[in-house]
């Protein structure tokens, strides 16, 4: 490889290096910081303790999403903490001069998706959030990763952030995913092979013709996902369908200054003998639809196949893990997938809530009904996203099937508001993290895309939009 | 931030591997806006089962928690760390640490022990066996050893990380110094990039 030979990640850092010094992390520039209610609070609180300012609040955004409710939201917030650590976050934007999407207004969203949507995550741009699925960002080819509360505080005062330059990691997925597989399926398939640590320390990079293929909101559904791998965060090389994706949008460039972006954007994908620390390859005609069955993202396996045997692990710490996950799941070892029931299905989270997610999951319901017994929920990433969905027909779609159809927020995903499973319940979910009490104390997770969630609520077990008969 | 030379004392054993942010403190407890009293938190779900380790007597007042792999994955939640701290904990110690995780328990001078994986093993079968076995932990030389188990491993610590840990030193000091630097990026950067107000 040639010196001059260098990864799209190491473009994006060496383009924002403000100082680099033998011996210590190099300090970043950050061009856009998402802010939200849940890790800002005590970032807040720390300036004002140390009598500090915020240094850029015009590259800094904040949305209330974690914690807003998604039904009734005409009333008061019932739960009094919730309420409070909203009023908290607009109080801070207002004090330090930040623009912030509360509640209702038309901008509002889960962090994740607004970024994009609004045009503000952009090719190239250094991006950070008080948030471990910033990750999603890099879809559009930016470096965009999740940091915690003091670090957030720092980026705050500074607009910069020390960091340790991350390993590279490329996965290369080739050929053409066969019919109604999905990003998601991509992305747990991924995890599935490396494991839930197999990306620590590094920055991957999605690379091959299947990832080229996926649109851009599937993109985000895989750079989404990166954080479960281990990864700090995941990108994809921006072409022409990022490009037509952000034209037009309200941050995006315009004008003489869209021509000078462009002209930056198109310099970032990797050089062609550029080189990558790990290297991971899958041949996208072999994939299939997934569902996890365990407390983990990497405890996944193919819809077609059935819960494992925890002896059949050949790691000590994994057959522990797997006995654990599968007496917390309530399941028995060689049960089929598709034999199993489920009680909720929602369909959700900044993994797949966008308009294409959407629309799959409406094109699947459309028609049926959802089995009687089963709770299933729609929540849309946005404002945006729900304005537009309303525009085509999809809620009605939604109603008809017996769906219901909610506020946008992160509501189950995280059960931070009353969306809540209850002990033992089992929810197949098009969200992220399948971690114990993740979706509600006691609550069995099941990840999916939201075809297979759709299908699911329509048969009441897991199963395949094909299955399904008029 | 204090400074954080050398941890020493009893430890637990938690014999679980993939123990998520989520485990470490349910969100229900992220509503608080404050920093403090997160410890009651900690390990909220587990701690009803009244034989959980942190429940157990043998074990009360330790200050050293030993994991298995993977340990504080997922969320980015700092308010992990400040339970841990809370709770009385003053380094973790594991074979695999989440990124994030390890990173903010540096700003808070939590020391992450990343050891290898056998030594891992043997501290957790150790302190199993032995709940009274002291532990040390050496920050500026990065070593752990626990002499009575024959017991001694190192652990990686970037050299600027192991001085701000042990001099106490705050980051947001630290980079201000170089405030004429971020100012010279910001006049070179391009305009074009997007911006909250336009
Ligand atoms: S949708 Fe879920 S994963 Fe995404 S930001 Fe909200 S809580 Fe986090």
């Amino acid at each position: 490889m040639a010196k001059s030979d260098k990864t799209l990640v190491d473009k994006v850092w060496e383009s924002h290096l403000v100082r680099s010094a033998e011996g210590e992390p190099d300090l970043l520039f950050i061009d856009l910081h998402l802010v939200h209610e849940v890790t800002s609070p005590q970032a807040f609180d720390g300036l004002r303790m140390a009598g500090r300012t915020v240094r850029r609040p015009e590259l800094t955004v904040a949305t209330a999403d974690h914690n807003v409710p998604t039904a009734d939201v005409d009333k008061p917030i019932a739960d009094p903490i919730s309420k409070k650590q909203l009023e908290v976050l607009a109080a801070n934007c207002e004090e330090f001069g930040i623009v912030c999407y509360p509640m209702g207004h038309a901008n509002q969203g889960i962090v994740h998706v607004i970024g994009p949507e609004l045009g503000l995550s952009q090719p190239g741009m250094t991006i950070v959030c008080g948030d471990s699925h910033t990750s999603t960002h890099g879809a559009l080819g930016a470096l965009a990763f999740g940091i915690g509360t003091s670090e957030v505080e720092h980026v705050l005062a500074t607009q910069t952030l020390p960091q340790i330059r991350p390993a590279t990691m490329a996965v290369t997925v080739e050929g053409e995913l066969p019919a109604g597989v999905t990003a998601k399926d991509v992305a747990l398939a991924i995890i599935g092979r490396i494991g839930t640590g197999g990306g620590a320390g590094h920055v991957i990079e999605y690379r091959g013709s299947a990832i080229r293929s996926l649109s851009m909101e599937g993109r985000m559904t895989l750079c989404n996902m990166s954080i479960e791998g281990g990864a700090r965060a995941g990108m994809v090389a921006p072409d022409d369908a990022t490009f037509s994706y952000l034209e037009g949008r309200p941050h995006a460039p315009k004008g003489r200054d869209w021509e000078r972006a462009l002209d930056e954007w198109r310099s970032l994908p990797t050089d062609e003998g550029a080189t990558f620390d790990k290297e991971v390859a899958l041949d996208a005609a072999g994939l299939l639809p997934h569902v996890t069955w365990g407390t983990n993202p990497g405890q996944v396996v193919a819809i077609d196949g059935a819960v494992p045997d925890p002896d059949a692990f050949a790691e000590p710490a994994e057959r522990e893990a797997a006995a654990r996950a599968l007496a917390y799941m309530g399941l028995q070892a060689g049960t089929a997938i598709r034999d199993i029931p489920v009680d909720t299905v929602f369909i959700g989270s900044c993994t797949n809530s966008r308009i294409e997610d959407l629309r799959a999951a409406a094109a699947v319901a459309d028609g049926h009904r959802v089995r009687p017994g089963v709770r299933a929920l729609v929540v849309p990433g946005s404002h945006r996203v729900k304005a537009q969905a309303e525009a085509e027909g999809l809620d009605r779609v939604f109603r008809a099937s017996g769906f219901e159809w909610r506020e946008p927020g992160c509501s189950m995903c995280l059960a931070m508001n009353p969306d809540k499973l209850a002990p033992g319940e089992r929810c197949a979910s098009t969200s992220n993290r399948n971690f114990e009490g993740r979706q509600g104390r006691g609550g069995r997770t099941h990840l999916v895309s939201p075809a297979v969630a759709a299908a699911t609520a329509v048969l009441g077990r897991f199963g395949l939009p094909t299955e399904l008969v008029r | 931030m204090r400074p954080v030379t050398v941890v020493s004392g009893r430890a637990i054993p938690l014999e679980r591997s993939d123990v998520d942010t989520d485990q470490i403190i349910p969100s229900d407890w992220l509503k608080r806006v404050e920093r403090t009293g997160f410890g009651a938190g900690l390990f909220a779900e587990w701690r009803d089962d009244r034989d959980f380790v942190l429940n157990r007597e043998e074990y009360a007042g330790a200050t050293i928690l030993v994991a298995g792999p993977n340990f504080g994955t997922g969320s980015s939640r700092e308010h992990a760390v400040w339970a841990l701290l809370d709770y009385g904990f003053e380094a973790v110690v594991s074979p695999r640490f989440g990124d994030i995780f390890a990173n903010n328990c540096t700003k808070q001078g939590l020391v992450p022990v990343r050891v290898d994986p056998e030594v891992g093993r043997a501290l957790l079968e150790a302190v199993a066996a032995d709940p009274g076995l002291e532990i040390t932990i050496d920050v500026g030389r990065g070593t752990i050893e626990a002499p009575a188990a024959g017991i001694a491993g190192t652990f990686p610590l970037d050299e600027f990380t192991r001085s701000r840990l042990v001099h106490g030193w705050d980051d947001i000091g630290l980079t201000l110094r170089h405030e004429d630097r971020i100012a010279a990026y910001e006049s070179a950067r391009p305009s074009w990039r997007p911006s909250a107000s336009a």
